[in-house]
């Protein structure tokens, strides 16, 4: 009987149906929580489900590659997602070639002063190279992360953790900083997002407005394409960056 | 509904393909996401077309299609533990550089145009 019990439990953990149901369910309690929190930003949906769905796979020691079988299935969707992402900038057409010149001002500067700081921070406190460079391209969205990360000579599973990490961060606090920093106009915001925050940043800015939402797209899309010519380019004009000894 | 997916789809085929091809460091369905943009430019489809509602259907639920990546990081846990402070500090400071730096440049931006557009305007009248 016992025997019996630990063999469905292991089958029921290696299907595809596992993964999916955990993902699935931890989302859903995460919106609970939002709603019921009336959108309060520590409430952000994929920071409650992320922390949900880890914590019960360490909790039952279940490895990430067992959760991952079915998981794959929801992460797959992120592929074709993207690709939807045309649509709320196509809504926004006419207001983005309005502001063209505001997305190029942001793009320009972002996409320089991500690479940069990060480099120099990281080796200031002492960081390693390998660990500067995994952190340079932590703004851009996830596959660009990654690829980047590894052509630099930077660790592209790090780099994924990151860069996940900066994605929540942007949803969680972004919002707010800007409201701080007293920036209103929805254009502004979402590009501010999309820089610094990838598509995380933007399924938050999608949430709050269509106007936000549409230019953090745009500025997450931009800014993959930005920054696989500006890391190498800031890497062979300021080799000096790498050699910040602490 | 199922030809929008169609079309979600064969763009990110499209942008896949492309990106393997020509060996750039961009990610196919960003190049998707162009390509869709292009189309619906030329195509300009109505409110209940299928692209319409598939991407509407797919970014209603954005948030939860970050899930199982962003679990993922319960795996370097360990190492982040390692070198925490250098990683956090630096991630913080750059990710809130980038998000100041970006919405002056779109603030300042915005008021240069406003006062080019006021000089014009100043030109114009007599």
């Amino acid at each position: 009987m016992n025997l019996q019990f630990a063999q469905a439990w292991t089958a029921l953990l290696e299907s595809p149906l596992f993964g999916i149901t955990l993902t699935l369910i931890a989302y859903q309690a995460a919106r609970t929580i939002w709603k019921r929190t009336r959108g309060h930003s520590l409430a952000n949906p994929v920071l409650v489900a992320i922390i949900l769905v880890a914590a019960t796979l360490l909790i039952f020691q279940i490895p990430y590659d067992d959760y991952l079988v079915g998981a794959q299935y929801i992460g797959f969707l992120l592929g074709p997602a993207t690709v939807a992402l045309a649509l709320p900038l196509y809504r926004q057409a006419a207001n983005i070639r309005r502001a063209a010149w505001v997305v190029i001002a942001c793009l320009v500067t972002g996409s320089v002063t991500a690479v940069i700081v990060a480099i120099t921070v990281t080796k200031l406190l002492g960081g390693s190279d390998q660990l500067a460079l995994s952190l340079a391209p932590k703004s851009t969205t996830t596959p660009v992360a990654l690829a980047l990360s590894e052509s630099v000579g930077g660790i592209a599973s790090l780099t994924a953790a990151f860069t996940i990490f900066t994605g929540i961060l942007g949803a969680v606090a972004a919002p707010r900083q800007l409201t701080l920093l007293r920036v209103f106009d929805q254009r502004v915001r979402g590009l501010a997002i999309g820089m610094s925050s990838h598509g995380i940043g933007t399924s938050r800015a999608l949430q709050d407005d269509p106007v936000a939402g549409a230019f953090s797209g745009l500025a997450m899309a931009l800014n993959a394409l930005v920054t696989a010519v500006v890391l190498p380019l800031l890497l062979a004009t300021m080799p000096w960056m790498l050699t910040i000894q602490t | 509904m199922i030809t929008g997916f169609i079309v979600l789809l064969v763009c990110q085929i499209i942008g896949d393909f492309a990106v393997r091809a020509l060996d750039v460091p961009v990610p196919g369905p960003v190049v998707g996401m162009v390509m869709l943009f292009v189309v619906l430019q030329l195509r300009r489809p109505g409110r209940d077309s299928g692209v319409v509602r598939a991407a509407d259907g797919l970014l209603r639920h954005l948030q939860l299609l970050f899930i199982p990546a962003g679990v993922g990081i319960i795996q370097y846990l360990p190492v982040l533990a390692g070198a925490w402070l250098p990683v956090a500090a630096g991630l913080v400071i750059s990710w809130f550089a980038v998000l100041v730096v970006t919405a002056g440049a779109g603030v300042g931006t915005l008021q240069l145009e406003r006062r080019f557009k006021r000089g014009d305007h100043a030109k114009g009248t007599p």
